[in-house]
């Protein structure tokens, strides 16, 4: 070393909100860079919902009849968005592993170590997944198209569904971080994403009509689900069949699925960004 | 006003229904001077590292109170974390990136800018020769060349104060002599420097002062002479050949010493402390001789900082390897945890 360590400090930013989006930006890119260094990760992320798209698609296709629609396409159009929110759902174990890996590998004691703000780390971490996800998300349209699916009532709400979609990928996310800093190794983490994302996707309308759900308790969960909402909120968006036809009455989440999703999302992220920041704050390894 | 201080630190964990409650500190007080290094030296689960954490604000003291250059730890948290640097018993660095871009993104993170990150960076990189590495990913450093680069992140910002959680634990005894050159010459630019470590000879050789920690508790304090004073002057260290006439000797050598004579009995040694140097070493020998103990080897040394420990905690350093064994059959349980 040179005497130059006696330097001052560089003066570093106020935490204003701007040095926050830089200092998550930083973040996000180094999450990315961490990516192209590990291609298998990529590559496996997007052809497990190929395969699910694929398996689902021809394996329950013809067992699974869509009342008021049919064809052999109905069910893969039924089915689209539902291995859509899915896939997504579990962008909150992605999340999980992520954090615990870093929890482990004392970079967050580093991190933490740094004067940035509380949320950067985080916020990089939820964004670098998001933008994962969007790769994926293509991936699936892409294969989606390919069997069948389609989008069948104008770009303004293809968009419409898409934004909730990636919102309610996005809150998921946030629950990811919170389980990701209250578990001690990344394989807990991984196992507890399974544990309860599982049976949050599958208690739902995403794979079967939701009237087919037995015992009638069942079914009410299912009505309820946040999963269930987004779903039924992208195939009124896109036009897709949503099994309820012929039903004297839907359930009113269901009735009001948009809505109710994109409350469900932003509950989520008013609930598990502050929940984790503080989990973030306090966490030790 | 000292660099680092530390006042009453209390850290507890556990104490709930399943744990039985774990004082990690328990009152401890330190004053780093600027410019100096303080060797914070103990066996495992001692408290050190529970002690750097609370003074890096990464974790809240229960009781008590830190400051670094004068900010309260735990009130002045953002302002602290500008003027130290920390690097960790664990090589914090992202395995994917490149040692490059490891530093780039602490500089980034500094708000350095792109451009002087990257101009820091390679200047790190220079001096802590991983200039031929450092656009290869880390994970394909060697556990040396991971602490280097750790320690070069904590150095980004050319902090006043560094912290150093055990940096060397579980290197090979090369790799941890050139680590102890680059650390040395830390403090040559004015550099306040807290070190831990579970070597006594790291502290001996390092810290301008130590202090000896035990279950959360700074037992003693000074530097590494004035701790060896504490224990006495030299000892006469005698190997007899016949077991059987171990606590004979043992007993002629105590009433020649200043103190008890400490026997182990399966190395047959006995360890006694004496005053009256070579001369009284001839006398002892001519005594075992007049009897008829034969003898094995014998010694006069000086204290080491071990012999501080043992006498005051009355064990022997817990973990610590015999002088020469490869440290890194200490750290594979660790290894293998991960």
């Amino acid at each position: 070393m040179s005497s130059d360590t006696l330097a001052p400090p560089v003066p570093v930013g106020s935490g204003g909100p701007l040095t926050v989006l830089h200092d998550a930006w930083v973040v996000t890119l180094r999450n990315l860079r961490r990516m192209t260094r590990m291609p298998e990760m990529v590559v496996f992320s997007s052809i497990q919902p190929i395969m699910f798209v694929l398996l689902f698609a021809f394996v329950f296709g013809g067992a699974i009849p869509v009342p008021g629609a049919e064809g052999k396409t109905a069910y893969r159009e039924f089915l689209l968005p539902g291995i859509f929110v899915q896939t997504l759902a579990f962008t909150a174990a992605t999340t999980s592993v992520g954090l615990a890996d870093d929890l482990h590998k004392g970079l967050i004691d580093r991190f933490r170590s740094l004067p940035i703000s509380r949320s950067a780390v985080l916020a990089g971490r939820t964004t670098a997944d998001w933008l994962q996800n969007l790769f994926v998300l293509v991936v699936m349209a892409v294969c989606g198209l390919i069997v069948g699916w389609r989008i069948n009532d104008g770009v303004l709400k293809a968009v419409a569904g898409f934004f909730l979609l990636m919102l309610f990928a996005y809150a998921m996310s946030w629950i990811g971080a919170v389980v990701g800093l209250s578990v001690r190794t990344v394989e807990t983490a991984n196992t507890i994403g399974f544990i309860w994302i599982f049976p949050l996707t599958f208690l739902s309308n995403a794979f079967v009509p939701a009237r087919t759900l037995s015992p009638q308790w069942l079914q009410n969960v299912a009505d309820w689900n946040p999963v269930s909402a987004t779903v039924q909120a992208l195939r009124h968006l896109w036009g897709n069949p949503d099994g309820y036809a012929g039903a004297a009455k839907m359930p009113w989440p269901i009735e009001h699925a948009t809505w109710v999703s994109l409350f469900w999302s932003v509950l989520i992220l008013a609930v598990f960004i502050p929940l984790s920041v503080r989990k973030y704050r306090s966490v030790s390894t | 006003m000292a660099a680092i201080e530390a006042e009453g630190l209390v850290k507890i964990y556990g104490g709930n229904k399943k744990a039985k409650e774990v004082r990690a500190l328990d009152g401890v007080d330190l004053a780093v001077p600027e410019g100096t290094i303080l060797g914070l030296l103990g066996p495992n689960g001692a408290g050190k590292t529970t002690a750097v954490r609370v003074l890096t604000t990464l974790l809240r003291p229960d009781a008590g109170r830190a400051s670094v250059l004068g900010l309260d730890v735990v009130r002045k948290p953002t302002q602290v974390r500008r003027l130290i640097g920390l690097s960790g018993q664990y090589a914090a660095v992202d395995e994917n990136l490149t040692g490059r871009e490891n530093l780039v993104m602490v500089g980034r993170l500094y708000h350095m800018g792109k451009e002087a990150s990257a101009k820091r960076a390679a200047e790190l990189l220079e001096e802590f020769t991983l200039t031929d590495a450092a656009d290869r990913p880390s994970k394909t450093y060697s556990g040396g060349m991971r602490r280097r680069l750790d320690l070069a992140a904590a150095l980004v910002v050319k902090p006043p104060v560094i912290f150093l959680d055990e940096p060397t634990t579980g290197l090979d005894p090369r790799t941890r002599i050139a680590m102890w050159d680059v650390i040395a010459g830390l403090v040559k630019g004015g550099t306040t420097l807290l070190l831990t470590t579970q070597y006594l000879e790291e502290a001996d050789r390092l810290a301008d002062s130590i202090a000896v920690v035990d279950h959360g508790k700074v037992i003693a304090r000074g530097t590494a002479d004035e701790l060896k004073a504490q224990i006495g002057g030299e000892r006469l260290q005698i190997v007899v050949s016949d077991r059987t006439r171990l606590s004979e000797a043992a007993e002629l050598l105590g009433r020649m010493g200043t103190g008890e004579a400490r026997v182990q009995d399966q190395n047959r040694e006995i360890l006694v402390p004496v005053s009256g140097g070579a001369q009284l070493l001839v006398s002892a020998i001519r005594e075992l001789d007049a009897v008829g103990i034969a003898i094995d080897d014998v010694a006069l040394r000086r204290p080491t900082l071990d012999d501080v420990f043992l006498q005051l905690t009355g064990r022997a350093v817990e973990g610590e390897p015999e002088p020469g064994a490869e440290p890194e059959a200490e750290m594979e349980p660790q290894e293998a945890a991960r």
